[in-house]
């Protein structure tokens, strides 16, 4: 996008002097206040709002210069509440774009089976109605609708914001693991800069007036917000959320207090730590408990003090560790491998040390690193 | 003598059964002069509600040109049409026109109107032609309020159509016109009681066009 500008015939600016560098094959995230100019934004590039000023270009090209139908049709669009077709059946309404392509029916009904199976959708709801689906599943069939066509791009307008917290986090995860598997350019509005983090690649902070605040990955937007905007738009808990984005591998762990249950009195009566992490016969992690305590013989584990939640290092990061010590009543956090056998434990001190270290190292790449 | 008596007598005469005046033959005028008024109405008012629906403009325009149409009673109309232009269908059917189309084109326009435009927009964002958004998305959806504007306006057009009889035409009006005229009140009755029957008949077919036509994700059922 080449500084685009969309202008009302009333005066109101929505979109000033726009330029955008959308990467191919990753999520971009337009994200803003109300009235910041979003949606105008992705509504331009299939051309449902043409801009004032400006040019947009898609793969070298002009959009003005492909006819509108065929823009449309090589771009898949999915809004708020899915926007069904209730008189057609799920399998109809994803099948609907292939169809207007001139596909036969047969040929365009099993596309859509596939899709519904892509996108975590039941292949017996084919036949229902949209009436009869749940809101996340509706929003699933809206996704698979503007796949169909096996588009290179898809535009997202608000696509979860209707939904509830649990479903969205579905949803999100859903297509996080669809972009994964097909590499679709999808450009993605929100309003919410957790969504934007999560998802995007890239993240187009824009503010009131629709002028462009910062373009930066999640990671950089959180390390380096460039004013005071955007500052504000992350919210307080920047620093605590940046921990995403450092990889937990590094840190150092120690298994000085781990004990197996069948230990025996004397090895816990030996131990030399406030606070013993006991695992079962399998190194499957069963709860906290003192020396002394263990020594007497409390080993059960329901007399045992809760472990909360462990992290894997390697696939969680620093804020999964971090989360993991805050919320274990001992203040260490226990790691376990892929199978959930303990490998260590870290306290909030160690924590600390390394997220000092990787501050200083900066930011990882978000490979290998869930949020 | 009560009603019912009148409307017992009357269809147990055999008399009524067959011939120029049975009532075989007048209710196939009957149905004629009402099928030719609707087509003609639904011929107007169909395409301008579907367009101004689409469109969004023209609403204003619509409610004033219907409003007006409604207050124009068609009894004068027919006689002062009849006088001007000879007793022939002409004069019938311009009446029962005017009174058929402003149901049909209100209920047309607001249908399509009412229409959810999430839906639209999708359509028109995978990139859908103006004329498929109106018959594939739209149409689809305003299909049962349509077809309830389809239906008020029938209903009314088989009970005006008796006045077909004032200008020397068939119909059922035939028994109602002479029998007054006649003091003949098993006929007049007897025209009657078939005119509310047609009526009620044109109310089931559209109930069952609306389980055939209107698609079940609409129906919700």
């Amino acid at each position: 996008m080449e500084s685009v500008t969309k202008r009302y015939p009333d005066g109101t600016v929505a979109v000033d002097q726009l330029s955008l560098d959308i990467p191919d094959g990753s999520i971009t995230v337009l994200v803003g206040p109300s009235g910041c100019g979003k949606t105008t934004t992705l509504r331009m590039i299939n051309r449902m709002v043409e801009p004032t000023e400006g040019t947009i270009l898609l793969d070298g090209t002009d959009i003005q210069r492909r006819p509108v139908t065929t823009l449309r049709r090589s771009m898949g669009y999915v809004i708020q509440n899915a926007g069904l077709f209730q008189h057609r059946t799920i399998v109809d309404n994803i099948a609907t774009v292939p169809r207007m392509l001139g596909w036969g029916k047969q040929k365009a009904r099993a596309r859509a089976a596939e899709l519904m199976e892509r996108v975590g959708l039941d292949t017996s709801l084919a036949r229902r109605y949209p009436y009869q689906l749940s809101g996340g599943q509706q929003q699933r069939v809206g996704v698979a609708r503007a796949l169909a066509a096996d588009p290179p791009v898809l535009l997202m307008d608000e696509p979860f914001s209707a939904v509830d917290p649990v479903v969205r986090k579905g949803l999100q995860d859903e297509l996080l693991r669809i972009q994964a598997e097909l590499g679709k350019t999808i450009v993605f509005v929100t309003h919410d800069i957790d969504e934007a983090i999560k998802l995007g690649t890239m993240v187009a902070v824009l503010r009131t007036g629709g002028r462009l605040a910062q373009f930066a990955s999640p990671a950089e937007l959180l390390s380096a917000p460039a004013d005071a905007f955007v500052e504000d738009f992350l919210g307080a808990d920047r620093g605590v959320r940046r921990l995403s984005f450092f990889p937990s591998a590094a840190l150092e762990l120690t298994t000085a207090p781990v004990v197996r249950a069948d230990a025996g009195a004397e090895r816990f009566a030996a131990a030399d730590a406030p606070y013993l992490l006991v695992t079962d016969a399998d190194g499957r992690p069963l709860g906290w408990g003192t020396p002394a305590g263990l020594a007497a013989g409390d080993t059960a584990p329901d007399r045992l003090l809760p472990y909360g939640r462990p992290f894997v290092p390697g696939t969680d990061s620093l804020r999964a560790a971090l989360d993991c010590a805050v919320l274990s009543p001992t203040g260490w956090a226990v790691a376990v491998d892929p199978d959930g056998r303990v490998t260590g434990v870290a306290s909030q001190t160690t924590i600390g040390e390394a997220i000092r270290a990787a501050h200083a190292a900066g930011p990882a790449d978000r490979a290998g690193v869930a949020p | 003598m009560n009603v019912l008596n009148f409307v017992d007598a009357f269809f147990s005469d055999s008399a009524h059964w067959h011939g120029y005046d049975g009532i075989p033959r007048r209710l196939l005028e009957h149905v004629q002069y009402s099928l030719l008024a609707l087509g003609l109405a639904a011929a107007i008012g169909l395409p301008v509600g579907l367009l101004t629906g689409h469109t969004g403009r023209g609403g204003n325009v619509l409610a004033f040109l219907a409003t007006a149409a409604r207050a124009l009673p068609s009894f004068g109309l027919l006689v002062l049409i009849a006088i001007a232009l000879g007793f022939n269908l002409l004069p019938v059917m311009i009446p029962l026109v005017v009174l058929a189309v402003p149901p049909i084109l209100v209920t047309t326009y607001e249908a399509v109107r009412s229409v959810d435009p999430a839906p639209v927009d999708a359509a028109r964002g995978m990139g859908m032609r103006e004329s498929r958004v109106l018959f594939q998305v739209e149409l689809p959806v305003a299909l049962p309020l349509i077809l309830s504007g389809l239906r008020s306006a029938a209903i009314q057009i088989v009970s005006t159509a008796t006045i077909a009889a004032y200008v020397s035409l068939g119909g059922l009006g035939r028994y109602i016109v002479d029998g007054l005229y006649q003091r003949d009140y098993e006929k007049v009755v007897g025209g009657a009681t078939l005119v509310a029957v047609l009526a009620l008949t044109t109310l089931a077919l559209f109930w069952a066009a609306g389980r055939f036509a209107v698609s079940p994700g609409v129906r919700r059922r």
